[in-house]
């Protein structure tokens, strides 16, 4: 008995001595040379690092609205806890100005800061694992030749135990991946660009994926939809009702390019920052490369509800500048807001009476009963940059009540959606929060 | 060069082209009839007609015009409806300080175009993207109904 | 401070000169007018030049000019800003003048406080609702001197007696003989006549135009876009510019990096001021999109961290603490509250309030090697002059204002500090400037109407009716930021008071008094000034009284207005007009008040329904007013519609609040107007009075919130005391998790018929 017990504590040793080594062994640093010797120098490793920090869409989350870019201090609010995203200018005190290469090739590929201490994984570096070492660097190369912002971002605010950086090595461990993406030689040129594009740099599942118990994309689910803070990003997987196998590439390629897809509406929220930040400034090639890839996509069915089906009869009773005069004599809280905020810009027919970008016809967030993103919307406002200028629409959130907004989410879904919908005030006092 | 007919005219303004339809016809050609008030669609005050539709011009680009006929409160009155609504106006001394009622009457002559005899719910959907900060708005109802009858 | 209204038995005859102040009710607003304009008394000399206006031959004063062509034109003292002060002004002068409306034009009066004061305001502005009481006695007379002077030289022509000459429709005649000289032809004559020094004025029985609802001399250009607003203005070489001031109140510039906005075609210049930066254009766009792209860095200064919260605070605290100025104390109101059977106590509070006129804030303005020539629309051109004459350093006589219509002041443009504002871009450039504020720009750097936070009680005797009424006040002081120097921290500001120091209703033992807190923003007069903000709190209280007294809230302002004749006159035409006391239907409920400002009297009553979830609609308001003479009543109509309009947006939407020393409003779609679906039913109905004209362009914004607060308890049984009202206190229980406003069920047979057959069977609405 005494033996036993005895092996029964060496091996207990042992392990937690192994469990110590690996949470607390200092991380090493990756060897960059080759990667270095590979690149340009000068204006064109600076413009290629432009280019590709717009792909993989940096700006969005580590910018402020109003703030300096890429000065951090964006708030992730999670189930655990609020994170911000640092200052990644060159600033030496409050930025990565002192980083060197490999302490940032480190960053993006192994979530390890120049500290040694473990990034929390709001930062996808699970999917910048999979970027070139060259890509990696190029990027680091253009936020250096930007100007340095002296800006601290707040510090986060996680509860125990996710407040204890190194539990994310365990994470790491089953969910990183190793190495960069490697090309898939049955596949073509272009749908492997786009495979690249889509996991390593745009991240999309990274959203569009649902997450498993441990925080992680569920890779059994891949583009199969997902809500965060407040707002669903959609079912984007080939499945032709609740995904996107029924649009047509063109939809998908203006969608993405453009912010507007005729008869499928126009992103909002993260989804409308991603396009005006990141996607619109792909070439046409690299957004094709895109949809091709998105498009094989396994077709996964949700049971989420934001289903296009048909045009519904009240828009097609309706002109561009008038409802039907049945619709309108409807009455009701909503119409009466629809009528006095809306109607000026987004029209009666779906077509968006300003722009098309205010067309709602087909968009999946006027066809969600949920009214989730169509909610949020409301009370965010959105903002799209566009060949012919900015597209804007306005906050409503600060002097329209709950009830109110409620109403007119209920009204929306009923004109544009032919859906009825049973959004609360409450649904709203909530969607205030997040 | 962008080309626009405006009020029957064909010009070509020299413009960037996402400069507004509203300060193109205010500052480049000279129509200041059309209202600057917010800027944000949320006004009205801006209302122009493109091809009988009204619109907002304060967010409308001046290269998404293309070849549709832009009409101003400047012209609204050769129109058979538009001068039916400027008299009722006048009739019923709709009118305070007028700031908003460029906007009213190119929303209202465009409602009449198509709807010669709007129902009071016909008006609520044309008219209240149009605010009035003097509060005419019942006498709009009534001009816009004299005017159906005349 | 204000007196009572002169009694209604006085009759007809208008009152002099002593006691005007006193009949232009209007408070602090008057009295900071005559703190500034200090004595400037309008004149009617027949040989004053005006300078740079219209010439004539005949000009026998400053605002009569007759040319021989026949042409009659008139100088008005007072800006349109859409209250109809043209027509009405017009009006005056052409009843005493014989001529016709459509037989003058009318011009703005150029800046000048010798020849264009407002008696009452002491200095040439409009506002207050005075324009009509001020110059109702001289403009008549105005008229009547010229048209005497006239037929003087009519008759000296013919030389026959003046008394068998008649005037009618700019014609003199002779009576006798039927003899006729047009006004055009005896220009020339009439204007060497002696200016007659015995006046007599038309009895109101004999009024021809007075009275009447002529149509308005301002309209015809403002449907085809022809009149031209400040905004409209363009003179050869002109450039247009847009300003960014600090943010936060009181903050100013630190540093521009211009080096974006210098890349924008169209953009000429960016021009620095201590608290503010501009970009001028080629055009607005070209200046909006270079504002835009400028990197500014502020000075955000001492309100760096100020919030609403502590301005509430700090009122609250002052009101309880501090030592209040005695606004009126009559009878003993220790005794009679320690008496009382019954007392009620209550605290009112009102946010800080935004004017947002249509027309945003615009000035053109040229500065030259020696002069500065400004065209805007003012409420107060001379002190526009002022200011200009303060940037520039040039002599008053070297500044050339031009007034323009106004879209819209309520109160903004009786401050031209966006004047000096603009002189001080225009001054830097070489060229003509336009300078246009954004509606942003507009909503956040307003000078606002004070927040108050009020505590009003009293006590009641076994009748139920109040025994003493008390009033304590606590708000900031307009004066104190209208006035240079401000105003002595001791004194009573009147504006702080109007509207509460004296009821309309037989209150013989009553305190009421005024705590002075200053907020650290701007305040400045908005429509309605010190009586929107108190006539709330006193109306809405007098609800309460009656309620806790158990009597109908007609009722029991018919028992406290026994000695206010003119008062239970509206009172008790509104309760007849509204149907006051029939049923409504559920979830309705009929509201009242009433009250005395401007020097007319007003009562409204406001039928409106809740719904569970607390929503407010507005179905029908009945005015009663009593404003004296209506110079028109057509335009009384209007500006008691458009008052109660503009008062409702506010009780229902407005408020200005403040985080980090920031306005959180931005622009129509947070600062909420109502709109055209959202406007009651309006009825006005007027008690024919033979009293001198009242104001009446602010009296109906007064009533507006009082009304709807009491409709609102009578509709839900809640008292709401905070502006703008809170429609989450009125939902029922539950009502949030309840979906509101679905497609109604009729929509199911609607859609269905408009269904195409199976295509969209699946998706349509369910019956609900
Ligand atoms: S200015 Fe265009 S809608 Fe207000
Ligand atoms: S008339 Fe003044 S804003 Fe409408």
């Amino acid at each position: 008995m005494k033996r036993l017990g005895l092996i029964i504590l060496a091996a207990a040793v042992v392990i937690a001595a192994a469990v110590a080594v690996f949470l607390f062994k200092p991380a090493s640093l990756p060897d960059v040379s080759v990667a270095q010797a590979a690149l340009p120098t000068g204006q064109a490793l600076i413009d290629r690092g432009e280019y590709l920090a717009r792909a993989a869409d940096c700006v969005a989350c580590h910018t402020t609205s109003g703030g300096k870019p890429y000065a951090g201090g964006l708030a992730f609010k999670l189930p655990f806890g609020t994170l911000y995203a640092p200052n990644i200018t060159s600033d030496k005190e409050t930025g990565i100005g002192d980083w060197s290469d490999a302490e940032f090739v480190r960053a993006l590929h192994q979530g390890i800061d120049r500290q040694g201490h473990n990034l929390y994984p709001a930062f996808p570096y699970a999917a910048y694992a999979r970027m070139t070492t060259e890509d990696a660097l190029a990027i680091k190369a253009y936020l250096f030749s930007l100007p340095a912002v002296h800006a601290d971002a707040p510090k986060n605010d996680l509860i125990f135990p996710f407040n204890q950086r190194y539990i994310m090595r365990f994470w790491n461990l089953l969910f990183v991946p190793g190495g960069a993406l490697q090309p898939t030689a049955s596949e073509s040129a272009e749908w492997n660009r786009g495979a690249y594009l889509v996991e390593a740099m745009a991240h999309c599942g990274e959203c569009h994926t649902p997450r498993n118990v441990f925080y992680a994309l569920d890779s059994g689910k891949t583009f199969a939809g997902a809500e965060l803070q407040g707002w669903k990003a959609y079912n984007i997987s080939s499945d032709k009702r609740t995904g996107i196998g029924n649009w047509t590439d063109e939809q998908l390629f203006d969608y993405l390019s453009k912010g507007h897809a005729e008869g499928r509406g126009s992103p909002t929220g993260s989804m409308g920052e991603a396009v005006d930040y990141s996607l619109r400034h792909l070439t046409p090639e690299d957004i094709k490369a895109i949809v091709a890839y998105v498009k094989t996509v396994p077709p996964q069915v949700s049971s989420d509800q934001a289903i296009v089906e048909a045009e519904p009869a009240t828009l097609k009773a309706s002109i561009a500048y008038a409802p039907s005069g049945d619709a309108a004599a409807q009455g009701g809280l909503g119409l009466k807001l629809f009528q006095g905020a809306c109607a000026s810009c987004h029209g009666w027919n779906g077509e968006g009476l300003q722009t098309p970008y205010a067309a709602l016809r087909g968009s999946r967030t006027v066809n969600d009963p949920d009214g989730t993103n169509l909610i949020q919307v409301i009370l965010k406002g959105a903002h799209m940059t566009t060949a012919t200028g900015a597209q804007a629409m306005p906050a409503f959130a600060n002097a329209y009540s709950n009830v109110e907004i409620a109403a007119l989410g209920n009204y929306v879904l009923a004109h544009f959606g032919g859906r009825q919908s049973a959004i609360t005030p409450a649904d709203v006092a909530k969607a205030r929060t997040q | 060069m962008i080309a626009l007919n405006v009020n029957g005219e064909d010009r070509s303004v020299d413009v960037p082209e996402d400069m507004p339809l509203l300060w193109v016809l205010r500052d480049v050609i000279g129509l200041t009839g059309t209202k600057f008030g917010c800027g944000i669609a949320q006004c009205g005050a801006c209302t122009v007609q493109l091809d009988g539709q009204p619109v907002r011009s304060c967010v409308l680009p001046v290269a998404s015009v293309g070849t549709r006929r832009v009409t101003t409160v400047e012209a609204i009155g050769a129109t058979a409806g538009g001068k039916k609504v400027q008299q009722a106006w006048l009739d019923l001394e709709v009118i305070q300080c007028g700031y908003c009622q460029s906007g009213q009457i190119m929303s209202a002559s465009a409602l009449l175009e198509r709807n010669p005899d709007p129902s009071d719910s016909d008006i609520d959907a044309a008219m209240s993207g149009n605010i009035c900060r003097c509060g005419t708005y019942t006498r709009i109802r009534a001009a816009i109904k004299q005017a159906a009858k005349a | 401070m204000s007196k009572p209204f002169s009694s209604p038995k006085t009759g007809p005859s208008p009152q002099t000169g002593a006691s005007r102040r006193a009949f232009l009710q209007g408070g602090g607003l008057l009295l900071g007018f005559a703190l500034l304009g200090a004595g400037v008394k309008p004149t009617l000399a027949a040989t004053d030049p005006v300078a740079g206006d219209v010439t004539a031959a005949f000009s026998p004063d400053a605002f009569i000019r007759i040319g021989t062509d026949g042409k009659i034109t008139l100088i008005l003292p007072n800006i349109e800003m859409g209250q109809g002060t043209h027509t009405g002004e017009a009006t005056l002068i052409a009843e005493e003048l014989e001529v016709g409306l459509d037989q003058v034009s009318v011009v703005d009066a150029p800046p000048n406080d010798k020849l264009y004061a407002t008696a009452a305001l002491g200095g040439q502005a409009t506002g207050g609702s005075t324009s009509m009481r001020a110059t109702w006695e001289s403009l008549r007379k105005a008229g009547a001197t010229a048209r005497m002077m006239l037929v003087a030289a009519a008759a000296a022509q013919w030389s026959v007696p003046a008394s068998e000459c008649g005037a009618k429709l700019g014609v003199v005649t002779h009576q006798p003989t039927g003899r006729q000289l047009a006004y055009g032809a005896l220009a020339d004559a009439a204007g060497k006549q002696a200016v007659p020094t015995d006046v007599k004025l038309k009895d109101p029985s004999d009024f021809e135009l007075i009275g009447k609802s002529l149509r308005r001399v301002d309209t015809a250009g403002k449907v085809n876009g022809a009149v031209i607003y400040g905004i409209d203005v363009r003179v050869p070489d002109m450039k247009v510019a847009t300003v960014s001031a600090c943010p936060v109140l009181g903050g100013t510039l630190q540093d521009v990096d211009e080096k974006a906005a210098r890349a924008i075609p169209g953009v000429r210049d960016i021009v620095r001021l201590p608290n503010a930066v501009a970009v001028i254009g080629d055009h607005f766009w070209a200046a909006k999109k270079g504002l835009e792209a400028l990197d500014i860095t502020w000075n955000d200064g001492a309100n760096a961290k100020l919030g609403s919260a502590d301005i509430m605070a700090a009122l609250k605290t002052a009101s309880e603490h501090k030592t209040p100025i005695m606004a009126r104390k009559e009878g003993d109101v220790e005794g009679r509250l320690k008496a009382a059977s019954k007392t009620v106590e209550a605290i009112y509070q009102l946010p800080f309030l935004a004017h947002a006129p249509m027309e945003p804030i615009n000035c053109v303005v040229h500065v030259r090697a020696d002069e500065c020539e400004i065209w805007v629309g003012t409420q107060v051109p001379t002190q526009a002059q002022a200011g200009a004459a303060q940037v520039t350093g040039f002599p008053l006589d070297k500044i050339i204002v031009h007034n323009h219509l106004i879209g819209g002041g309520f109160g903004r443009r009786l401050v031209a500090e966006s004047v000096a504002q603009a002189v001080a871009i225009a001054k830097q450039v070489s060229y003509p400037v336009k300078v246009i504020w954004t509606r942003e720009e507009d909503i956040q750097h307003d000078l606002y109407r004070p927040a108050y936070y009020d505590r009003i009680s009293a006590g009641l005797g076994p009748d139920g009716l109040p025994t003493v009424w008390i009033d304590h006040v606590a708000g900031g002081s307009v004066l104190g930021n209208y006035i240079p120097g401000g105003w002595p921290d001791d004194k009573l500001d009147d504006d702080a008071v109007e509207g509460a120091v004296k009821p309309p209703y037989d209150l013989p033992v009553i305190q009421v008094d005024w705590v002075r807190q200053d907020p650290p923003v701007p305040i400045t007069w908005w429509r309605g000034v010190g009586s929107t903000h108190n006539v709330f709190v006193v109306e809405s209280f007098m609800d309460e009284l009656a309620d806790a007294a158990g009597k109908d809230p007609v009722e029991y302002r018919r028992a406290l207005t026994k000695n206010q004749p003119r008062a239970a006159g509206v009172l008790e035409l509104v309760a007849e007009k509204s149907g006051w006391g029939t049923p409504l239907p559920a979830g309705s409920g009929r509201g009242i008040a009433l009250h005395d400002a401007f020097g007319s009297y007003m009562a409204a009553v406001l039928e409106i329904s809740v719904s569970s979830a607390g929503e407010i609609t507005l179905h029908r308001a009945v005015v009663a007013v009593d404003c004296g003479i209506a110079i028109n009543p057509n335009t009384v109509e209007a500006q008691i519609e458009g008052g109660l309009i503009f008062g409702l947006s506010a009780a229902l939407y407005s408020g200005i609040t403040f985080t980090n020393g920031r306005v959180d409003q931005s622009n129509f779609h947070d600062y909420r107007i109502l709109r055209n679906n959202e406007a009651p039913k309006i009825e006005v109905y007027h008690v024919k009075s033979l009293e001198s004209p009242g104001g009446i362009g602010e009296t109906a914004t007064v009533s507006a919130a009082p009304v709807l607060a009491n409709a609102i308890f009578a509709a839900t049984g809640k008292r709401l005391r905070s502006l703008p009202f809170d429609r989450n206190q009125l939902k029922s229980d539950g009502a949030d998790k309840t979906s509101v406003s679905m497609m109604p069920p009729l929509s199911v047979p609607v859609l269905a018929a408009l269904a195409t057959s199976g295509e969209t069977g699946e998706s349509e609405p369910e019956a609900a």
